[in-house]
Order: C-alpha cells, then sequence, then structure tokens
C-alpha cells in the first residue's frame, strides 16, 4: 500500500497507525498469555516475578474432587449439546436453503435469536420454566439450554456454507436414482461438513464458555469448569485457577487451529469449483 | 386443429400445471419440516420461557390468591369511605385460610410494597385474629391495628389485589402509581435507585463501544491493508482472545489488575506512580475488562468491510488532486461506515446484557441491569421485579437488534 514517494507527514501517519495498532494487538494477546506462566509458579501468588517452576498447581487441581467433578461435568455437557445444536442446526439450514418461501428472513432472526438475548434474561426465563417441568439442577436441563445457545452459531455458518453449494450437485444425483436421504449423507454432507464443523466448534466454544444460565440451573454437583471457575474468583483467586485457565487457552487454541484447517480446505475447495 | 384435440390439449397443460403445484407443494413441505424441530426447539425452549417472564413483570398473583373473598368483596368499592361490613367478614376468613395455606408470607410482602407498613400490620391482625362470635368484624379489626381504619391500606389493597398490576414495570422506572389519588407520580428517593441503574448501563455499554471503536478502527485498518500472510498471523492476536472463554479472561484481568499484579508493578517500578493504585474492583476494571472481552467484535466486522472496499476510489482521488489525508477521511472513511456501525451496535447490544464480568471486576457501584436480574431472581425472590427489570433490558435489546438487522441486511427487513 505504501507508495514509495509517500511524504514525511504520510510516512509519521502511517508509522503512527502500525505502532497503534501493534499496541492494541499487544493489548488484545498479553491478558490471555500473561496468565500461563503463572500457572507454574511455585508460590501460592499470581504476580510477577515468579519465585519457580512447578506442576503443585495442577497436582492440586486433580486431586481436588470439585474441579474433577466440574471437568468432567463440563466434558459431558458440552459435546450432548453441541451434538444437538448441529443436527437441529444443519437440518434447519437446509430447509432454509431450499429455495425462496415466506417469512424465511423473520425465521431466520427467529432461530438465531438466542444469540443476542442477554444471557442473564435467557436464564431467569428458563428457571421458572425448568422448575415447573422439573427440569432444574438435572443434566437434560444443562444440555437443552447450551444446545439452544449454541444453535445460532450453527445455523449461520452452515447457512453460509450453503449460499456457495451448487443444487445441480444434489439434483444430479436425484436425478441419478439415488434417494434423499443418499443424497444429503453421499453429496450434501461432505461438501457443507467445513460449515457444520466450524459451527459446532463454536457451539462448543459457547457452551465450554457459559457461566450465566449454567449459574441459575444447576445444583453444586452439575457445576461446570467456567462455574467452578466463577465461584473461584469470587471467592479467592489462587493459582489453581492460573492452571485452569492455562488448560482453557490450550482447549482455544486448538479449536483455532482447526478452525483455520477448515477454512484452508473451503477455500481450496472453492478455488477447485471456479 | 380439430376442436377434441385442442381440448386434450389444453385438459394436459392444466394436468401439468396440478402435478407442478403437486410437487412444488410436497417440495416445500419437507423444507418446512426440515427447520420445524429446531424451530420447535427455539419456540419451546426460548422463546416460550422468554414470554412467561414477559407476563411475570405483570402478573400478580399474591394477593387475590390469598385473599380471594376480600377482592371480590372490594370489586364494587369505591373507596371514598371505609369497606362494607361484609369485605371486613371476608378478610377475616381469607387471612385464616391464607394462614392455613402458607400464602401469608408471600401476601404480606406484596402488601408491602404498596405501603411498607403493612408487613407488620398483617401479622400483628393474625396473632388477634377475632372468631366467629365477635359481632362486627370492622370494630374488632380497627380495634387490633387502627390501619384497618385507615382509606389508604384499603385502597392499597385493593389495588394490590388486581390480577395484573403495572406495579413492578413502572417501579423499574423509578415511577409508582399514588394509592390515595390513583395517578403515576415519582417512586420515593430512597427506592428510586432503578433509572440510575440503566443509565449506568447505557453509560458502561457506550464508554466501551466508543472505546472498541477508537482501539478497533486503526487496527482493522492497518491489517486490512497489509498482505494476506502477514495479515493472518497477525489475526490470531485478535482471534485468540475471540476463542478464549470470557471467563478466563476476566480472571487475567483480575490478576492483572489487583494492587499487587504485574500492571501496578510495572508502574511502580518504572516510577510513574509511588503507591498501588486501585484498577480492580471499580468502574476503570469493569471498563478495561469490557474492552478487551469485546474489542473483537469490533475489529472482524470491520476488518471484512474494509477487505472488500476497492483501493481504486481513494487513488482516484489522490490522482485528482486531493490531499491522501483528505482522500482518507472523504473517499475511505464513508465506506467503512455499514461495518463501522454494525460493529459498534454489536458491541453495545453485548455489552449492555453483561453480567460475569462486572460481577467479578467491578464493584457494588458498577453492576449492571443484569447483576439486578440475577440478584431479584435468586436472592430477594422478587419475581416480579427481576422480571420487569429483565423484560425493560430486553425490549431495549430488540429494538437495537431490529436496527442492526437493517443495516447488516437491508433487502430482509423490508
Amino acid at each position: 500500500m505504501m507508495q514509495p514517494y509517500a511524504s514525511t507527514a504520510e510516512k509519521l501517519a502511517r508509522f503512527g497507525l502500525v505502532t497503534v495498532s501493534l499496541l492494541v494487538l499487544l493489548f488484545l494477546i498479553i491478558p490471555v498469555l500473561v496468565i500461563i506462566p503463572l500457572s507454574f509458579n511455585s508460590s501460592s501468588f499470581l504476580t510477577y516475578p515468579m519465585d519457580g517452576f512447578s506442576l503443585r498447581w495442577y497436582e492440586e487441581l486433580m486431586s481436588s474432587e470439585e474441579w474433577r467433578q466440574a471437568f468432567k461435568n463440563s466434558f459431558l455437557i458440552a459435546p450432548a449439546a453441541t451434538a444437538l445444536a448441529m443436527i437441529f442446526g444443519t437440518l434447519a439450514s437446509v430447509g432454509l436453503s431450499r429455495g425462496n418461501f415466506r417469512f424465511k428472513g423473520v425465521i431466520m432472526a427467529f432461530l438465531i435469536s438466542p444469540m443476542i438475548v442477554p444471557l442473564v434474561i435467557v436464564a431467569v426465563g428458563l428457571y421458572f420454566f425448568f422448575a415447573k417441568l422439573q427440569l432444574l439442577n438435572s443434566y437434560i436441563g444443562l444440555v437443552l439450554a447450551h444446545a439452544m445457545l449454541g444453535v445460532p452459531f450453527v445455523v449461520i455458518t452452515v447457512n453460509a456454507t450453503l449460499q456457495g453449494f451448487n443444487t445441480n450437485l444434489s439434483r444430479a444425483a436425484a436425478s441419478l436414482g439415488a434417494p434423499p436421504l443418499t443424497v444429503f449423507f453421499k453429496v450434501v454432507l461432505p461438501l457443507i461438513a467445513p460449515g457444520v464443523i466450524s459451527g459446532g466448534l463454536f457451539a462448543f466454544a459457547t457452551s465450554f464458555d457459559e457461566v450465566v444460565v449454567t449459574l441459575f440451573l444447576s445444583s453444586p454437583s452439575q457445576r461446570t469448569l467456567p462455574l467452578q471457575m466463577f465461584s473461584g474468583i469470587r471467592e479467592n483467586i489462587s493459582p489453581n485457577i492460573a492452571a485452569v485457565a492455562t488448560i482453557m487457552v490450550i482447549l482455544s487454541v486448538l479449536m483455532l487451529l482447526t478452525l483455520e484447517v477448515l477454512r484452508r480446505r473451503n477455500e481450496k475447495l472453492k478455488m477447485q469449483q471456479q | 386443429m380439430s376442436q377434441s384435440a385442442v381440448i386434450n390439449a389444453q385438459e394436459q397443460t392444466l394436468d401439468l400445471r396440478a402435478k407442478l403445484k403437486k410437487s412444488e407443494r410436497a417440495y416445500k413441505f419437507k423444507s418446512l419440516m426440515l427447520i420445524a424441530p429446531l424451530f420447535l426447539f427455539v419456540l419451546v425452549c426460548f422463546a416460550f420461557p422468554i414470554g412467561t417472564l414477559l407476563t411475570r413483570s405483570v402478573d400478580n398473583p399474591d394477593v387475590h390468591t390469598a385473599l380471594p373473598a376480600t377482592t371480590s368483596a372490594l370489586t364494587t368499592w369505591k373507596g371514598k369511605t371505609l369497606p362494607s361490613e361484609l369485605a371486613y367478614a371476608a378478610l377475616v376468613t381469607d387471612l385464616a385460610n391464607a394462614k392455613e395455606n402458607g400464602q401469608i408470607g408471600a401476601l404480606s410482602k406484596r402488601l408491602s410494597y404498596e405501603i411498607p407498613a403493612y408487613r407488620t400490620v398483617i401479622s400483628k391482625t393474625l396473632r388477634n385474629l377475632p372468631d366467629n362470635s365477635v359481632a362486627s368484624k370492622r370494630d374488632a379489626l380497627i380495634e387490633i391495628d387502627s390501619a384497618w381504619g385507615e382509606l389508604n391500606y384499603w385502597k392499597a389493597l385493593k389495588q394490590a389485589s388486581t390480577t395484573f398490576t403495572p406495579y413492578f414495570l413502572l417501579a423499574a422506572l423509578d415511577h409508582r402509581i399514588d394509592s390515595a389519588s390513583g395517578s403515576i407520580v415519582k417512586a420515593d428517593p430512597n427506592q428510586s435507585i432503578y433509572v440510575d441503574i440503566f443509565a449506568r448501563t447505557f453509560y458502561i455499554g457506550g464508554v466501551v463501544t466508543i472505546l472498541c471503536l477508537l482501539l478497533g478502527f486503526p487496527v482493522a485498518y492497518w491489517l486490512a491493508t497489509l498482505p494476506e500472510g502477514k495479515s493472518n498471523l497477525l489475526m490470531i492476536c485478535v482471534l485468540l482472545p475471540f476463542w478464549t472463554s470470557l471467563i478466563v479472561r476476566t480472571a487475567a484481568w483480575v490478576v492483572l489488575l489487583q494492587s499487587d499484579g504485574l500492571i501496578n508493578r510495572s508502574l511502580l517500578f518504572l516510577g510513574v506512580i509511588d503507591a498501588p493504585v486501585q484498577l480492580v474492583f471499580n468502574r476503570t476494571g469493569v471498563i478495561i475488562a469490557m474492552t478487551h472481552v469485546l474489542l473483537p467484535f469490533m475489529i472482524l466486522p470491520l476488518y471484512s468491510v474494509m477487505k472488500s472496499i476497492p483501493t481504486n476510489y481513494v487513488r482516484a482521488a489522490i490522482s485528482l488532486g486531493a490531499h491522501p489525508f483528505v482522500a482518507f477521511w472523504r473517499v475511505y472513511v464513508p465506506q467503512t461506515f455499514a461495518g463501522l456501525a454494525a460493529g459498534a451496535l454489536l458491541t453495545f447490544i453485548l455489552a449492555i446484557g453483561y453480567y460475569v464480568t462486572p460481577a467479578l471486576v467491578g464493584g457494588a457501584a458498577d453492576q449492571m441491569v443484569s447483576y439486578f436480574v440475577a440478584f431479584y431472581t435468586n436472592k430477594t425472590v422478587n419475581w416480579g421485579m427481576a422480571s420487569a427489570l429483565g423484560s425493560l433490558l430486553l425490549i431495549a435489546t430488540l429494538l437495537l437488534y431490529a436496527v442492526y438487522g437493517r443495516l447488516t441486511n437491508p433487502n430482509q427487513a423490508r
């Protein structure tokens, strides 16, 4: 972008832009990274300079019944909610992409509305509703709630992928005699898989990050990882919070990498089609 | 062509048309069936509970379920003089029944919203409830507590016994219905906290949005002008925090901002300050942490809009003699307005609904509407108030979302 004949003022402006941008990027990334080394600190102070390297906080995590239960709960609820969100979301997106019909925009807006309503409102509404259905303090209730919060992401990503989907492919398969289910599993699904998976990742992250709704709907035995962290930070922030945070950052990195791989694959496919 | 052949051909087209219609209808039906499961799921697990929440903000069950006979005895009462002997007798029976059914707690709580002294009036009356032998229930009740001889108490009772009430919604806007005159007046100053809470919520949301805009614009612009490889690499700095759990980022800020945290230590070391500054559990902490959490929501839409802006226009402006700064300001920046508005609205919508970050990083004076919705639901079990505050927040959010939809997808909104 920068022309070799740029004036001094322009060079200065560019320099200012780069400096400011780098500072903002540092502001974004430092808090995420700074907590990682602290989880290996041998003293119980959450500050620098560190005293020495130790794994004691991770050992403490593993030996704590509460934290083990929280890990278990999160790894139980998040995959179940993700699966539900992926199935419902993909079906609905395929339905929405099949031609134009009335109220399409309205239906779409309705299906993604759980994303924008403040969580506390969803939480209180579900609290009253689940109390009536005896679903408070149950895994089923939490899975349903988390699936509902994750569904909009699946709808959005799958919908976006379907925009680039060539419907002639499924028509061709159908005209060659493939039954609808075969067309879906053999032709449509493999092509929209990147969208489905990235939507699923978003849904997983949503469930894995959820505090407010879980706070209202769960008893101590269903506490998820983020909820356990929430109460931990409230009571007394100790280095085992940093240890959990580190594990969660690693998980985010893995999800981000998967997403990047999917994005590349999708782009390659698009290039090939053209 | 003979006549019969024409008719035959017409029949065939009609037949074909009907077939086409039928298959189109079947196709449409199948599409709708694919959408149906999710639609029902969102309807049952999302729309219905929120609808219930909305009705709860005007629902007023406590008084008329606890005092059904009194409620009906008061329907024709005009409020000019004390109610008839009938109403007093009904009250005595109702109170006795309510005590048996365990409804007294909810009843006196609801009545105390109208007149705070009602709580003691009820408990005093219950302790000395007259039995059937008493000839005039009216005299007996007034004997127990002189409040039963005051029009105000009866008017308040009648007002609180309606099936629906604007009480909670008005209270959430710092207003109430004066039981003596029946008109809407400002609430007592010591109960007028809610407008302040909404103002605080919008203020924090506004400041965070402006900060995100100021910090996000240069980054998005810089990344959009860099070559693909470089910008993808730097994008990690935006995407990793975006993917990192909100609770992890909030925890990180508590660690960084605490009085012996990294920031205070660095500032002390550099000699900028002499003693640690309070950065956490106050407004500063909330704004810093929320800006950090929401910044990616500003950068990502801005970046994608800026990526799609062709560079030709700015070049054309410069070649026509515009100073590069003028060209940037008058040609480039206006093209980013759509992304700018969408990003800002999204940030603001998300910000005003925040609960976790202010709860962990803020002090008592920095809690936003969401906190009070949770507080009234869990702590004081005042579900009417929780629902009213929630409903107003929901309405604000949906209005902003409608504007957002119009900005990002102008065809769909029409």
